[in-house]
């Protein structure tokens, strides 16, 4: 199993006592694509940061297992880490306006990856950066390897983004929101590359997201969060047989183009999904 | 509409040329009248009060003063744009020279100073943001509060106590040793540079232990500051969401601070910097008091305290352009640091 999680807990110091953002979240993954849903403050992006032990200074995790191919991440060396991360593991954030470096070219970026893995001359760190940037489908992959971030619309830089995570051959890519800050056409065109480049080399995926539906068709499982936990899961075909109000409810406030109903239902609250 | 390069350099160039130009006219214009109108007479300042009103009559005539303010401004300004700033009433050298000879002085302890500032500074602030709240945060705190608020008479004084009249590390007061004032011919005016120049290595030796002290006290003050402003500015950028982007990547840690969040701030922190130094080339008044350091805050004093004002309005003249050629310089640097602008 390539990520096994087990009893994750992270917490935050709060005014009294501590803030949990996290707890007791157990999932795993495999070469499959898991897709992870659920609203801002659910938890989700915080799992997927503990697998790479990349959380904030003043989080805290606890949990029964932790293990990114076999190695225990809690219990790993900073040194074990940079091994897993960047190599072994890619990481993409929402918006590549904020997540790329930029005062540095989106080719130099992609090299410093790719040098950072294999030990070769600029020269070729740049070549190889080229080439990742047409792998994931810039016409002009020359004149964008020379371009700063800022002069990169946000569908090509999320592609960037991508060849940069890419560049050392991952076996597992974790996707936070990676196309929430894009246009809708663009989405599909974003995921659709993910998609393809995952699938053609064997990795896994963990895809997280607020858009249900998207991930369920996407996605081989969905992992549905709540309050820091996970509420239920499930294979995404069987979406509609989902068990927990809370993702039925989130199914059911979708608008249908085939079967359009006058008004939404919103969502109503449990307090004992919390329990 | 887009313009050729060249011609955008070059609209940009004059823009900034003629932008200079007016500040500076500003500048004379302000600093000009502002001598003219104090309640002090130059005319007694030289001859006294009580001299005879047949001589005071003379003297203000020699010196143009018994014509209208604004012709003595257009004379001042055309001897302005030929180079010559009058004479100085203290000194009765002209000002041109005078200040050749003091300011030299300052800016060789300026620029020593904000050496050691900014080789301190910088690593403190970042090291401080890096491990925020540790205990190294915190004593890096407390230090470069502790410098930022001490009074420099304090800290100057208290400086000369221990290391010069205790431990004797330091020599006294002065540029250079008694013994050796004079030794080498001026070039630069920088005295280290002039003795290195001359080959003369004791008088190096002797003109750098001089400048240890008035600097270390400019350096920790200065430093205080960049430190403070290394920190806050790398405490933001930590917090970029490249800097996790680098993490992801697996780079090690020093190059993470290094190459992504230092590289960010850099823009940011050569605007600090560039204000600090202009703020020790402006001549640090009470430093070069308390360590009979000759140099242009000095010669400002004086000349202020004796309504010398030729020499006042040259004096600020000069350290107006320092400020300006600091500030023409940062904004160079963004354009070089910074890909966006």
């Amino acid at each position: 199993m390539l990520v096994e999680i087990s009893g994750l807990t992270v917490s935050f110091p709060a005014r009294q006592g501590r803030h949990v953002a996290v707890r007791d979240v157990s999932m795993t993954l495999g070469t499959e694509k898991l897709g992870i849903v659920g609203e801002s403050g659910s938890g989700k992006s915080l799992t997927a940061r503990a697998l790479l032990r990349l959380l904030p200074p003043a989080a805290e995790a606890t949990a029964k297992a932790l293990r990114f191919d076999g190695i225990d991440v809690l219990a790993a060396s900073e040194k074990q880490m940079g091994q897993i991360r960047g190599r072994r593991a890619g990481l993409i954030l929402q918006d590549p306006k904020f997540s790329l470096n930029p005062i540095m070219t989106a080719g130099d970026q992609i090299a410093e990856a790719w040098r950072n893995r294999r030990k070769g001359s600029r020269r070729e760190a740049r070549e190889a950066a080229i080439d990742l940037l047409a792998q994931v489908q810039i016409r002009d992959p020359r004149r964008v390897a020379d371009a700063y971030p800022h002069e990169l619309s946000g569908g090509m830089g999320q592609r960037v983004m991508i060849a940069m995570m890419l560049a050392p051959d991952p076996e597992l890519l974790i996707a936070d929101e990676p196309t929430s800050a894009l246009d809708a056409s663009v989405q599909a065109e974003i995921l659709k590359l993910m998609e393809d480049l995952v699938s053609r080399r064997n990795m896994g995926l963990m895809l997280i997201s607020h858009d249900l539906p998207l991930v369920g068709h996407f996605c081989d499982r969905v992992a549905v969060m709540y309050a820091g936990r996970v509420v239920e899961e499930l294979a995404a075909s069987e979406l509609a047989k989902a068990q927990h109000p809370y993702t039925r409810a989130l199914l059911d406030c979708m608008p249908s183009l085939t079967h359009p109903r006058p008004r939404l239902p919103v969502m109503v609250r449990d307090p004992a999904w919390l329990a | 509409m887009t313009r050729h390069p060249t011609v955008q350099m070059l609209i940009r160039l004059g823009t900034t040329v003629s932008s200079l130009a007016i500040t500076m006219f500003g500048l004379v214009l302000v600093t000009f009248f502002i001598g003219r109108v104090i309640p002090i007479d130059p005319v007694l300042t030289i001859l006294g009060d009580h001299a005879r009103p047949e001589l005071v009559e003379r003297l203000r005539m020699e010196l143009g003063l018994d014509k209208p303010l604004p012709v003595q401004f257009w004379i001042y300004l055309k001897n302005l744009l030929q180079g010559d700033l009058g004479r100085s009433v203290m000194t009765t050298n002209r000002v041109v020279d005078d200040i050749r000879l003091y300011f030299p002085a300052t800016v060789e302890l300026g620029t020593v100073a904000m050496i050691f500032a900014t080789v301190a500074g910088i690593p403190l602030g970042v090291l401080s943001a890096v491990r925020r709240n540790s205990a190294l945060d915190q004593a890096v705190r407390v230090f470069s509060l502790v410098g930022h608020s001490i009074p420099i008479p304090v800290l100057g004084l208290g400086s000369l106590l221990v290391f010069y009249a205790w431990l004797g590390w330091a020599p006294g007061t002065g540029r250079v040793g008694v013994g050796y004032v004079g030794l080498t011919p001026s070039v630069t005016g920088f005295l280290t540079v002039d003795a290195l120049i001359a080959g003369d290595t004791e008088v190096f030796w002797d003109a750098a232990a001089h400048l240890m002290l008035p600097a270390g006290v400019l350096a920790y003050f200065s430093m205080a500051y960049i430190s403070r402003m290394t920190r806050a500015f790398m405490i933001d950028a930590l917090a970029g969401e490249y800097v996790i982007t680098a993490r992801a990547k697996g780079l090690s840690p020093a190059r993470v601070i290094w190459r992504h969040a230092f590289g960010n701030i850099a823009v940011r922190l050569v605007t600090v910097l560039a204000l600090t130094y202009a703020g020790l080339l402006e001549g640090a008044v009470v430093t070069e008091m308390i360590f009979s350091w000759p140099g242009i805050g000095q010669y400002l004093t004086v000349s202020l305290l004796n309504a010398d004002m030729n020499a006042v309005i040259g004096a600020t003249l000069l350290v107006g352009f320092v400020y300006m050629l600091l500030n023409l310089f940062a904004d160079a640097a963004y354009r070089i640091l910074d890909p966006r602008v």
